[in-house]
């Protein structure tokens, strides 16, 4: 045996050390790194996401800015479609309301849902899978179905009347149950459940049980336990929670159109107008960005309010 | 074994963004040798054995198999196997069908091919095992399935990547032995990834100690074991008491110490190794320590007092204080001589051997 | 001790009221579909399969149903080809911008889709394309691919990259180790995300809404029946049969998945030990 130690430059010869010492810089060489095999990997849904999404985007955006006339477009840029949007009455009410819904939509959500996500995480043992898949099932099956459903339920001659009358509970069937916004929210809030319930489930999982042992162990009860670690910890759940099911809720244009009547129009309603028969896309597209950026700037002061709450539980 | 090397590693460095996970490292590793790369978790070996696989590219640096560059060639083009940690087993395939993986694309025919197979699984002893699906086995088959994959591939270098740390005590030893047994055997390089200092010291023929990316010491177990090259090694491999010292001296290979409460003490420096008596640390091992009994006569003599006692079955681990020295020294003494009956708080008289010194960088 | 016997009673007594609450509009349009009344109220008429029936010659319908099967399998087919180089790229490499990059994969999933809709739609209309059932398949892949990628990657981190390392090792090719290794070992996986692409595009409307041209896909079609309330008793006809439909995907899906799951766990459990 011999020793070698660290002076293995002695087996040195000029071929073997210019080879592979530094790789040449060509794409090739680039493509076998992490970041380029990477990179190379996830190109393809990533251009795909690109071309039609981000690009039709942007697209929509600059059309916010143009004016149409008929069938031509006007590229000088304006903002008279944001001031129209922001300013006429009818946008204005149809914007509120939309935020308004899908915040009430995701608060009430959240807060039915939370529960059950603790039960299944706390509770549920080996079944949890068995559980989580049971809860999403209906959120897979049949969307329009589903608010057509709740049409049907809620109807003036729907379910709940004719069950109620038939049962002599009441005379005449009530028709403060379809066509108005508390429509929108039930049905929009059954709509989403497991959409909440599923980032809930994942943060209270993440939990480590033996805090809750070690807080018991200091003296809470479970009531203290659940406000001082439980809820804090699951924190990050519920803001998730919360902007995935408010985000895409304010642009829901089914539900209003099927259970919301005249009251309960949403954003997307006047939105669809614009690419339909009024076909004035620049307005269209103004409404569409200008909902997605209230909507951002709402979900961004919500999600400040709740890590200030937070801090205050410490 | 043969002294032609059959991997030489130049100046070899690995970086990760702008962390240096190893080197730069330097190393030839002769053909037919039992070699391990033993050090602490993150200390770069399993990254050194990677690239060696050619599952990662060096940042810079060549490394040679047999005489040919391995740059750019993926793992499939080189002419080494390895053994991973988790074994990899296919699930979908049985026993065989895993064995005979890397033969399928050599298109040997039926015939030979189950001849080759069949002799893997005898090597291994897995015989019959064949039809056994690969998510039905216990750990222990597993790496006996993931070492005759590999080696029906006829490598010229076969890589382990800490192969026996899934296993439980008593089969990690027997397999030490069977692993040392077949690498006789085959007569083929190994390169064994491990943080467990046992069994790099019973396998290999020699060691790489490394730390933080770079390779601290290479030599044989004995040598590494007996002759430290630095402070850390000697701590990573055993026990090790680093003994308070004035007046360090060196005068060519020689050097001479005081050693407070045990007296002036000499010795050669082994190897040649230079050192710089402004970064030196005197040591000795546990076991070089011994206990002087009523009646028996030694020198040097060295008095100290026992503070603490641990009983470990066969030997007892003494803790005593010397005066002078600012640790207690440890002392590992067997039992058959009553040093579990030594009580806590007595007086103690050690003697050792004028060559149990070692003299260490740090 | 029994005031929180009690709490837990309680709390099991939600759960079960919310999950029947979750199912009843599901499993109410069935009930009525086999009603034979022409108007879904209470109380129920009678037993009748007179609405299926009259489906079953209905041609209009059977070309929706044709578009639908077509636009699911080309979207589940190709999502789930897209899903696997994301999911790969997500599970087994670490690169700069990979956040970027996969929030911008999964953006689908929370953005309102009536924006993915007319951002598309004025794009291929400006490109000067025909609305037709391929614009449709454009659009739901947008929305499929971030549930086929969930899909796959539980089935990226249900095995081993070593598994693949081992292959390379043992002198197979970057293509045969897919072939050999990566592709069946994650099978179940891509069945799975098969399904349940094919599940989410067969329920789509908004997109099929907007980009659907005069080739209706079933919800499209439904959209249009609800005009016409003497047309009712056959939409929930059709609507129940294409629950049960996503029901008994779903469901295989969800076998499949767990079997899976439960193979690799035991190979992963010995590594763990």
């Amino acid at each position: 045996m011999k020793f070698q130690g660290t002076l293995g430059d002695t087996h040195q010869d000029g071929k073997a050390g210019g080879q592979g010492r530094t790789a040449p810089p060509t794409i090739q060489a680039a493509l076998r790194t992490e970041t380029g095999k990477g990179w190379l990997t996830i190109s393809p849904p990533l251009l795909y996401a690109f071309l039609l999404l981000i690009g039709p985007i942007l697209v929509i955006f600059a059309n916010s800015f143009w004016t149409q006339d008929y069938l031509t477009i006007d590229r000088t840029f304006t903002l008279a479609n944001y001031k129209a949007a922001l300013s006429e009455p009818i946008y204005r009410d149809l914007l509120l309301r939309s935020l308004q819904v899908s915040v009430s939509v995701s608060i009430v959500t959240v807060v039915l849902a939370f529960p059950v996500a603790w039960f299944v995480s706390f509770r549920g043992g080996r079944y949890k899978g068995l559980w989580l898949f049971i809860i999403t099932v209906p959120f897979w099956s049949g969307y329009l179905l589903r608010i057509l459903s709740w049409k049907v339920i809620l109807g003036y001659n729907g379910v709940i009347n004719t069950g109620l009358l038939h049962l002599g509970i009441i005379s005449e069937p009530l028709d403060t149950l379809l066509y108005n916004t508390t429509a929108v929210i039930i049905t929009l809030a059954h709509s989403w459940a497991a959409f909440a319930i599923l980032p809930l489930f994942v943060s209270l999982e993440k939990i480590d049980r033996t805090l809750l042992e070690a807080a018991a162990d200091l003296g809470d009860g479970p009531v203290r336990r659940f406000m001082r670690i439980t809820l804090p910890l699951a924190m990050p759940g519920i803001i998730a929670a919360l902007m995935i099911v408010m985000i895409p809720t304010v642009g829901d244009y089914v539900t209003p159109k099927l259970v919301g009547g005249k009251d309960g129009v949403m954003i997307a309603n006047a939105i669809q107008v614009q690419f339909g028969k009024a076909a004035n896309w620049p307005l269209g597209a103004a409404l569409a960005v200008s909902t997605m950026v209230i909507v951002a700037v709402v979900s961004g002061a919500m999600v400040l309010l709740l890590l200030g709450f937070r801090r205050l539980m410490k | 074994m043969t002294n032609e090397t059959m991997i030489g590693i130049t100046d070899v460095e690995k970086h990760y963004g702008s962390f240096r996970a190893l080197g730069p490292v330097s190393a030839e590793i002769a053909a037919g040798e039992f070699f391990s790369l033993l050090g602490p978790s993150g200390c770069g070996k399993t990254t050194l054995l990677r690239l060696i696989g050619g599952f990662d590219d060096p940042t810079s640096g060549a490394i040679m198999i047999s005489g040919m560059s391995m740059a750019g060639l993926p793992p499939n083009k080189r002419p080494t196997n390895m053994v991973f940690q988790s074994y990899a087993i296919f699930p979908h395939l049985n026993v065989a069908e895993n064995v005979a993986y890397g033969l399928k694309r050599m298109r040997l025919g039926r015939e030979e091919e189950s001849r080759r197979v069949d002799a893997a699984l005898a090597q291994v002893e897995l015989t019959g095992l064949g039809p056994r699906m690969g998510d039905q086995l216990s750990g222990g088959q597993r790496q006996r399935v993931a070492l005759a994959r590999a080696l029906v591939m006829r490598p010229k270098v076969l890589l382990l990547d800490e192969p026996l740390s899934a296993l439980d005590k008593k089969l990690r030893e027997q397999m030490q032995v069977e692993l040392r047994h077949l690498q006789r055997q085959i007569g083929i390089t190994f390169v064994l990834v491990t943080h467990d200092q046992y069994e790099a010291l019973g396998m290999s023929d020699r060691i790489a100690v490394m730390f933080a990316g770079r390779i601290a010491q290479i030599a044989s177990p004995r040598e590494i074991y007996q002759n430290p090259a630095s402070r850390q090694v000697a701590d990573f491999l055993g026990g090790m008491n680093f003994m308070t010292c004035r007046d360090f001296r060196t005068q060519g290979a020689e050097y001479s110490a005081l050693l407070p409460g045990l007296g002036t003490i000499a010795g050669k420096l082994d190897n040649g190794r230079g050192i710089d008596p402004d970064n030196a640390t005197i040591g000795i091992r546990p076991e070089r320590l011994r206990i002087v009994w009523d009646g028996e006569t030694a020198d040097p003599k060295i008095v100290g007092k026992v503070i603490d006692r641990h009983y470990y079955g066969e030997i007892t681990n003494l803790l005593v204080s010397i005066e002078g020295q600012e640790n207690p020294v440890s002392v590992v003494e067997t039992n058959d001589f009553g040093a579990d009956d030594i009580p806590v708080g007595s007086s103690i008289t050690l003697t050792h051997d004028r060559d149990a010194f070692v003299v260490m960088e740090g | 001790m029994r005031r929180s016997a009690i709490a837990r009673n309680l709390l099991a007594f939600y759960v079960t009221v919310y999950v029947a609450i979750l199912y009843f509009p599901v499993l109410l349009l069935p009930v009525f579909s086999f009603n034979s009344s022409a108007t879904p109220k209470l109380p129920l008429t009678g037993f009748s399969f007179k609405w299926y029936e009259s489906l079953a010659t209905n041609s209009t319908m059977h070309s929706a149903a044709w578009n639908s099967l077509i636009v699911g399998i080309s979207a589940a087919v190709l999502s789930t080809i897209l899903g696997i180089c994301a999911a790969r790229a997500m599970t087994r490499y670490r690169f700069r911008g990979k956040g970027i990059a996969t929030g911008l994969i999964m953006a689908p999933l929370v953005l309102p889709e009536i924006i993915i809709a007319i951002s598309l739609l004025v794009v291929l209309l400006g490109l000067g394309l025909e609305l037709s059932l391929m614009t449709v398949i454009l659009g739901h892949l947008l929305i499929c691919v971030p549930y086929s990628i969930t899909v796959l990657v539980s089935g990226f981190e249900g095995f081993d990259p070593n598994m693949e390392a081992a292959s390379r090792d043992l002198g197979e090719t970057a293509w045969g180790t897919l072939t050999r290794i990566t592709l069946p070992m994650l099978m179940p996986s891509i069945i799975s995300s098969l399904l349940v692409t094919f599940t989410i595009s067969l329920d789509e409307f908004i997109l099929a809404f907007f980009l659907s041209g005069t080739e209706p896909t079933l919800p499209v079609y439904i959209w249009g029946q609800l005009r016409f309330a003497a047309k009712l008793p056959n939409v929930l006809a059709l609507g129940s049969i294409m629950i049960a439909a996503s029901l008994v995907m779903l469901t295989a899906a969800e076998i499949i998945r767990r079997r899976a799951e439960k193979k690799m766990g035991t190979g992963r459990q010995a590594e763990a030990q």
